[in-house]
C-alpha cells in the first residue's frame, strides 16, 4: 500500500468531520423537519426552497459565499471576531459549520419524509391516550420515524465525506485540520502520485458503494423509509 | 450597378482579407489570466485569429491533456509539466520555449501592511499567510524557497493556508481572511503598479526563477491559428504586454 | 361521579361546511349520533375530543369545562379524561398489543384508575392477542383491542367514531354483543357515531339525528324513533324500539313473553330463553304492524294489542301514511295505505288493535 502518514491523516479528519457534522445535523434537522412536516404556515415553501438550495447549488459557489461571508469583513466573521473566536476559513470548526449548511437537504428531507407519512393520526390517537406533545413525539414519532433516521445519518454521513469543493473554498489544505480525503486525492493528482491518488480515490469508491448497498438494502425490509 | 457586380466586389473584399481567421484552445495557467486576456484581444486585433482560452491549475491541465482534452497550446506555470509533455511526445516537436519568466510578490490587501523589506514575516501582524500549493503551483513551491532561504519556515509555517491555485490563494488574500500572501505579481499589478493594498516584490535570487514555459500540443499541429498565437507571444508587442502585468521576458 | 350531563354548544367552519349544534346530552348511558355521511357527525365528535383546533363555543362534560372560547378556557385533548375509538383503530404499529393498551393506563395517575387491565382484556375478549403486532390482528381483533385501550384510560366519556364500519357483517355481529356488555356492565357515558340504523337500535339509549351540520332533533330513542316526522321513520326500515321486561318464557314452544312499559300487554316471540324481570329490548318495524277495529280472532299472528291513535302523518311513499300509537305504553309506528286509513276513518283517540307481525328481540 502506497498511503503515507498524510494519506491517515487525510481519512482520520474526514471522519471526525463526517461524524461531527452528521451528528449536528440530527440534531438541527430533527426540529426543522418537524415543522416542515407539521406546519400549515405560508413559510413552508420559501423555508422548504431554502433548506433544499445546497441540493442545486454549486458547492464552490457555496463556499465561496461561505468564505466572504466568515471572513473578518463579512457578517458571520464579524460576530465570531467579536466574540474573541477569530475568523472560521481555515478551522476544522469553519469546515464543520460548511459542512453541515452543504449536507443539510440530505438529513432533512429523509426526516421531513419520514415524519410525513407517519400521518396525523397515530398523534391523534396518542393525544385521547393523555399524551403531551413531547411525550407523543418520543413514545410515538421517534419510533415510528426510525428508518428515517437512518437514511439521514447515512446520507449526510457519505455527503459530507465526499464534500470537495465547499472544503476546497474555505479550507487552506492544511494538514490534520483541514485537508479531507477528496482535497488530498486532488493534490496528489496535481502531484503527479498517481499511484496514492488511486488508493484513495478507490478506497472512497468502495466506502461509498458500500454504504449506499448497505442504505438499499435496509430499504426494502422497511418500508418506510 | 448590377447584381452580379455587387457579389464580384463582395467576394474580392472576402478574399482581399488573407487567411480565414481560425480559432485557437488555450490552456492557461491561473497565475496569468490578467495578462492572457489582454493578450487576446490584441492577438485579435492584429491577426483576425481568436484564442480561446481555459484558465486553471497547471497540474490539472497536464492530466486532462494527457488523457485528451481538446487543447491546442499550453502556456504553463512551470516548466516541468511541458518539458514531461515533450518527453512522452504530446507536443509539436521543438514547439517548447519559456513565455515569461514570474515574479514572486508578498502582499496584502491592507495598505500599510507590507514593507518594501518583507520585515512583515518576522513580525506577528498576521495569522494567516496563504500561497498555492507548493506541490502543485511553482508559486508556491517558490514561496516555500524564500521562506527557507529566509530562515522564517519554522517560524511561519504553522500559519501557512494553501490554496489549490495561485488564483485561489490570491481570493484568500484579497477576501481578509489571510491577512498575507505570497503571489503572483501580474495579480495585483498592472500598467506598471500596484492595483491595491501593499507588497513587497521578492528579489528573484531568493528563489528558483520561475520559468514558464508554453508548447504546441499535437492537436494543435495543423491549426494555423495556434502557431500564429505562438509567434504572437514572441512579437515586441507581446513583450511590452507582458512585462506590463510584471512579468520578464525571457531572453529570445 | 358526576352525571349532571355533557352541555355542548359547538360552532366549527371549514370551507364549504359548518357544524353549529347546541345539545344537551345526558351525562350516563349512550348516546348515538345519527345522520347520513357528511352531516356533521364526526366533526362533532371531534370537536368535543378537541381534535378540530377550529372548533369555539362551549362544553362541559359531567361537570368539567373543556371549552369556553369566551373565557379563553381550551382544554389540550391530551388533558381531557376521554377515550376515543376511531374508525379504523389506529393501534400503534411499533408496539404489541399489550403495551399499546398499556400506553394510556400508564399516563393515568394511579388514583383515578378505575378500569382495570383484566377487566378490560376479559371484556372484550383479547387476552390471547397480548403478545402481537397490530399488524398481525384481523380487522375485528384490532377494533376490540382499540376499545379496550380506550377504556383503559378510565375515561369520563367514551367517544366512539363508528367503529364497526370498517368491519363486514361477521365481524359487527361479533364485536356487537361486547359493545351491549361495555354498555350494561361499566358506567362510562359514551357518545356513539353511526350511520347504521341497527347499532343505534341495539345500542343507544339517546339518539341525536344530525343533518347539514345542524341537530334536527335530539330525545330519548323510544320517542325519537316512534316521531314520523324525522327522516327516520320516512325510512323504508323504519322501526321502533320497546323497552320492556322478560315475563315469561314458554319452553315447549320457545315463545318468550315480554311486559310493555304500560305493565299489562305483553308481547310473544320466538327466541332463547331469557331469565324473568330481566330488561328486554324489541324492534318492530313499521311495515309489520296492521290495525284494525275489532280483535282478529283465530289468527296466525301471535301479537294482538290494544292501541290508541295519536298521530297520522304522512309517510315517504304518497300513498301511504304512518299512523304513530301508543301501545300500552310503547309507542309504535303502522305503515297503512290512505285507503284504509280512509276505509277505518282512523283519526286522533280512536281505540284500535295493533297486530304486530314480526318482532325482533334486540338484547
Amino acid at each position: 500500500m502506497h498511503l503515507d502518514s498524510s494519506d491517515f491523516a487525510a481519512i482520520w479528519l474526514t471522519l471526525q468531520l463526517a461524524t461531527l457534522t452528521t451528528l449536528l445535523l440530527l440534531l438541527i434537522g430533527t426540529p426543522v423537519a418537524w415543522w416542515l412536516s407539521r406546519t400549515r404556515s405560508r413559510w413552508k415553501g420559501p423555508i422548504g426552497a431554502v433548506v433544499a438550495l445546497p441540493l442545486v447549488l454549486p458547492p464552490t459557489v457555496l463556499g465561496f459565499y461561505l468564505l466572504v461571508a466568515m471572513g473578518p469583513q463579512g457578517p458571520v466573521g464579524q460576530l465570531t471576531q467579536a466574540l474573541g473566536l477569530g475568523v472560521l476559513p481555515f478551522t476544522f470548526a469553519g469546515l464543520v459549520v460548511g459542512s453541515v449548511i452543504y449536507s443539510l437537504p440530505f438529513v432533512v428531507q429523509p426526516l421531513q419524509n419520514a415524519f410525513e407519512s407517519i400521518g396525523v393520526r397515530p398523534l391523534e390517537a396518542a393525544a385521547t391516550l393523555r399524551a403531551s406533545p413531547w411525550d407523543c413525539f418520543f413514545t410515538v414519532v421517534l419510533p415510528l420515524a426510525r428508518p428515517g433516521f437512518v437514511t439521514a445519518a447515512i446520507l449526510g454521513f457519505a455527503h459530507t465525506v465526499g464534500e470537495f469543493g465547499v472544503v476546497l473554498m474555505i479550507g487552506g489544505n492544511i494538514e490534520g485540520r483541514t485537508r479531507v480525503v477528496s482535497v488530498q486525492i486532488y493534490d496528489h493528482v496535481e502531484a503527479l502520485e498517481y499511484a496514492q491518488a488511486h488508493w484513495l480515490a478507490g478506497g472512497m469508491v468502495v466506502f461509498s458503494f458500500v454504504v449506499l448497498l448497505l442504505l438499499y438494502t435496509r430499504r426494502r425490509a422497511a418500508p418506510l423509509w | 450597378m448590377n447584381a452580379f457586380s455587387v457579389v464580384a466586389g463582395l467576394a474580392a473584399l472576402a478574399l482581399s482579407a488573407g487567411a480565414p481567421a481560425a480559432e485557437v484552445q488555450v490552456a492557461v495557467a491561473a497565475n496569468f489570466t490578467a495578462p492572457m486576456q489582454a493578450l487576446s484581444q490584441a492577438f485579435e486585433q492584429d491577426t483576425g485569429h481568436r484564442a480561446v482560452a481555459a484558465y486553471g491549475a497547471t497540474g490539472q491541465f497536464y492530466a486532462q491533456i494527457r488523457h485528451g482534452a481538446p487543447f491546442e497550446v499550453f502556456l504553463a506555470a512551470d516548466q516541468e509539466r511541458p518539458a514531461r509533455l515533450e518527453a512522452e511526445g504530446r507536443i509539436v516537436p521543438g514547439s517548447r520555449f519559456t513565455y515569461a519568466v514570474g515574479s514572486l510578490v508578498l502582499w496584502s490587501a491592507q495598505p500599510g501592511l507590507v514593507d518594501d523589506r518583507g520585515a512583515v514575516l518576522t513580525q506577528n501582524g498576521f495569522r494567516h499567510l496563504a500561497i498555492a500549493n507548493p506541490k502543485a503551483a511553482p508559486y508556491g513551491a517558490a514561496a516555500m524557497q524564500v521562506l527557507h532561504k529566509l530562515g522564517l519556515a519554522p517560524a511561519v509555517e504553522s500559519r501557512i493556508v494553501e490554496g489549490q491555485s495561485i488564483a485561489q490563494a490570491y481570493q484568500f488574500v484579497a477576501s481578509g481572511n489571510a491577512e498575507l500572501g505570497f503571489l503572483a505579481l501580474s495579480q495585483v499589478y498592472k500598467d506598471g503598479k500596484l492595483t491595491a493594498g501593499s507588497a513587497w516584490v521578492v528579489p528573484a535570487a531568493l528563489h528558483e526563477p520561475i520559468r514558464q514555459d508554453a508548447v504546441i500540443l499535437d492537436r494543435g499541429v495543423n491549426n494555423p491559428a495556434a502557431r500564429a498565437f505562438v509567434d504572437y507571444l514572441k512579437s515586441p508587442r507581446a513583450a511590452d504586454i507582458i512585462r506590463s502585468f510584471g512579468y520578464e521576458v525571457a531572453a529570445p | 361521579m358526576d352525571t349532571t350531563g355533557i352541555d355542548a354548544r359547538l360552532r366549527v367552519d371549514y370551507a364549504g361546511f359548518s357544524l353549529d349544534v347546541d345539545l344537551r346530552l345526558p351525562g350516563r348511558g349512550v348516546t348515538a349520533l345519527y345522520g347520513h355521511s357528511g352531516s356533521g357527525k364526526t366533526t362533532f365528535l371531534r370537536c368535543v375530543a378537541g381534535l378540530a383546533s377550529e372548533g369555539k363555543g362551549y362544553l362541559s362534560v359531567n361537570g368539567q369545562v373543556w371549552l369556553d372560547t369566551a373565557s379563553g378556557v381550551r382544554v389540550p385533548t391530551h388533558r381531557r379524561a376521554l377515550g376515543y375509538v376511531f374508525q379504523e383503530a389506529s393501534l400503534f404499529p411499533h408496539l404489541d398489543v399489550l403495551r399499546n393498551l398499556e400506553y394510556g393506563r400508564k399516563r393515568v395517575p394511579a388514583a383515578e384508575r378505575r378500569v382495570q387491565l383484566d377487566e378490560a382484556v376479559q371484556l372484550l375478549g383479547i387476552g390471547h392477542l397480548l403478545q402481537r403486532l397490530p399488524a398481525g390482528l384481523s380487522g375485528g381483533e384490532r377494533q376490540r383491542v382499540g376499545m379496550a385501550r380506550a377504556l383503559l384510560t378510565s375515561p369520563r366519556l367514551l367517544l366512539m367514531d363508528e367503529p364497526l364500519a370498517s368491519l363486514d357483517q361477521a365481524r359487527k355481529q361479533e364485536i356487537l354483543p361486547y359493545l351491549e356488555r361495555l354498555h350494561a356492565e361499566l358506567d362510562i357515558p359514551v357518545l356513539y357515531v353511526s350511520h347504521a340504523p341497527l347499532e343505534v337500535a341495539r345500542l343507544a339509549d339517546h339518539l341525536v339525528l344530525l343533518e347539514n351540520g345542524r341537530a334536527l332533533a335530539s330525545g330519548p330513542i323510544a320517542d325519537m324513533l316512534a316521531r314520523p316526522d324525522l327522516p327516520l321513520a320516512l325510512d323504508d326500515d323504519a322501526s321502533v324500539v320497546v323497552a320492556g321486561t322478560v315475563a315469561g318464557f314458554d319452553a315447549a314452544y320457545r315463545l318468550l313473553a315480554i311486559r310493555l312499559p304500560g305493565g299489562q300487554a305483553c308481547l310473544r316471540v320466538v327466541h332463547a330463553g331469557l331469565p324473568e324481570g330481566r330488561p328486554a329490548r324489541v324492534a318492530v318495524r313499521a311495515r309489520d304492524v296492521s290495525l284494525a277495529l275489532a280483535p282478529v280472532r283465530d289468527s296466525s299472528i301471535v301479537n294482538i294489542i290494544p292501541a290508541c291513535v295519536r298521530n297520522v302523518a304522512p309517510a315517504g311513499h304518497p300513498d301511504h301514511v304512518l299512523v304513530s300509537l301508543d301501545a300500552d305504553g310503547a309507542p309504535l309506528l303502522a305503515r297503512i295505505t290512505r285507503y284504509s286509513r280512509d276505509q277505518l276513518g282512523l283519526a286522533p283517540g280512536m281505540r284500535v288493535w295493533a297486530q304486530i307481525k314480526a318482532v325482533s328481540v334486540l338484547g
